[in-house]
């Protein structure tokens, strides 16, 4: 397929725009760090209520870890296609990112309700307090990357790819990806060092 | 004039991604079975588990998120080297600071 090639300037805009996100990701990271940091620190102050032992679900866990790293691996197909502007192809793979992502969602929503119901919410102890921060942080962040998806699937399906949605469409796949190494380690720290 | 296509604006290759994606999987299963099967314990434990984050993370930086992969000046290595330095001094101090007041306080 041939590609329209893009002006100087719309390159120099692409790689501007590219490198402020990494920034905008970076300081993201640095969140997540203090967030962690919480969790290190508070983990064990259980004021009488449930340890990390007695509530976590690792094989849920390890389905919500499958699910994001594939969504991942779907995202960076879809960014391969969305190089080689073959929009069908491209489209289709974001659309089983979206649907994953939705799924991990709805995952982490059924964790967290049914935490709640018995209830140890986020009021029962600095533990809970911590998990319920770090973990909610994450979902949320995958709540605004399914949000923004649905934007820029809609862009490409109707404009096709231009200089302008080739260049969300690459902020997306980086936010995404990052945010799947965050959850490696949530994982870890969180899940497989909390599990009994 | 200096023109490119989108295709030399993106970095990722098919190999790449079905590397760390096979890897990455590979890693999360260990430390999974690790876990269920109570092969390891205490401090050993938490060590390698801790390392196969790490490795999982590094593979998935290089990986999925090219970092490196950019032309020189390479600003985006510069940026993640200092996310890491900061990283570090809030993690690190934060543990290092609470566990000392910890066992001054409680004995």
């Amino acid at each position: 397929m041939t590609q329209p090639l893009l002006s100087t300037h719309e390159v120099d805009t692409y790689h501007k725009t590219t490198l402020g996100f990494w920034v905008y990701l970076m300081t993201d990271c640095v969140l997540f760090s203090a967030l962690f940091a919480t969790y290190a620190v508070l983990h064990q102050n259980t004021f009488g209520g449930p340890t990390s032992q007695q509530i976590y679900d690792l094989s849920l866990a390890l389905a919500e870890t499958m699910v994001l790293l594939i969504s991942s691996f779907m995202c960076g197909l879809a960014m391969l296609m969305a190089s080689r502007h073959e929009k069908n192809r491209a489209l289709v793979l974001l659309g089983v990112t979206f649907l994953l992502g939705l799924s991990f969602l709805t995952m982490e929503l059924h964790e967290f309700t049914h935490l709640v119901q018995e209830g140890n919410s986020w009021r029962r102890s600095a533990f809970l307090s911590s998990y319920f921060t770090l973990v909610g942080t994450h979902g949320l962040h995958i709540t605004c990357g399914l949000v923004w998806m649905g934007v820029v699937i809609g862009q490409i399906f109707f404009r096709g790819f231009t200089p302008h949605t080739f260049r969300r469409m690459s902020c997306l796949s980086l936010f995404w990806h990052f945010l799947d190494v965050i959850w490696i380690f949530i994982f870890t720290v969180v899940y497989l060092m909390g599990a009994k | 004039m200096n023109k490119e296509n989108t295709t030399t604006l993106w970095h990722g290759t098919l190999k790449e991604y079905i590397v760390g994606f096979v890897l990455s999987l590979l890693l999360t299963l260990i430390a999974y079975f690790i876990v269920k099967e109570h092969l390891l314990k205490g401090l050993l434990l938490f060590s390698t588990l801790g390392g196969l984050g790490v490795v999982q993370a590094v593979i998935q930086v290089f990986l999925f998120l090219h970092l490196g992969k950019e032309s020189k000046p390479k600003w985006g290595v510069v940026v993640f080297l200092f996310m890491l330095m900061v990283l570090i001094i809030i993690v690190g101090g934060s543990l290092w600071i609470m566990q000392s007041l910890d066992s001054r306080l409680m004995r």
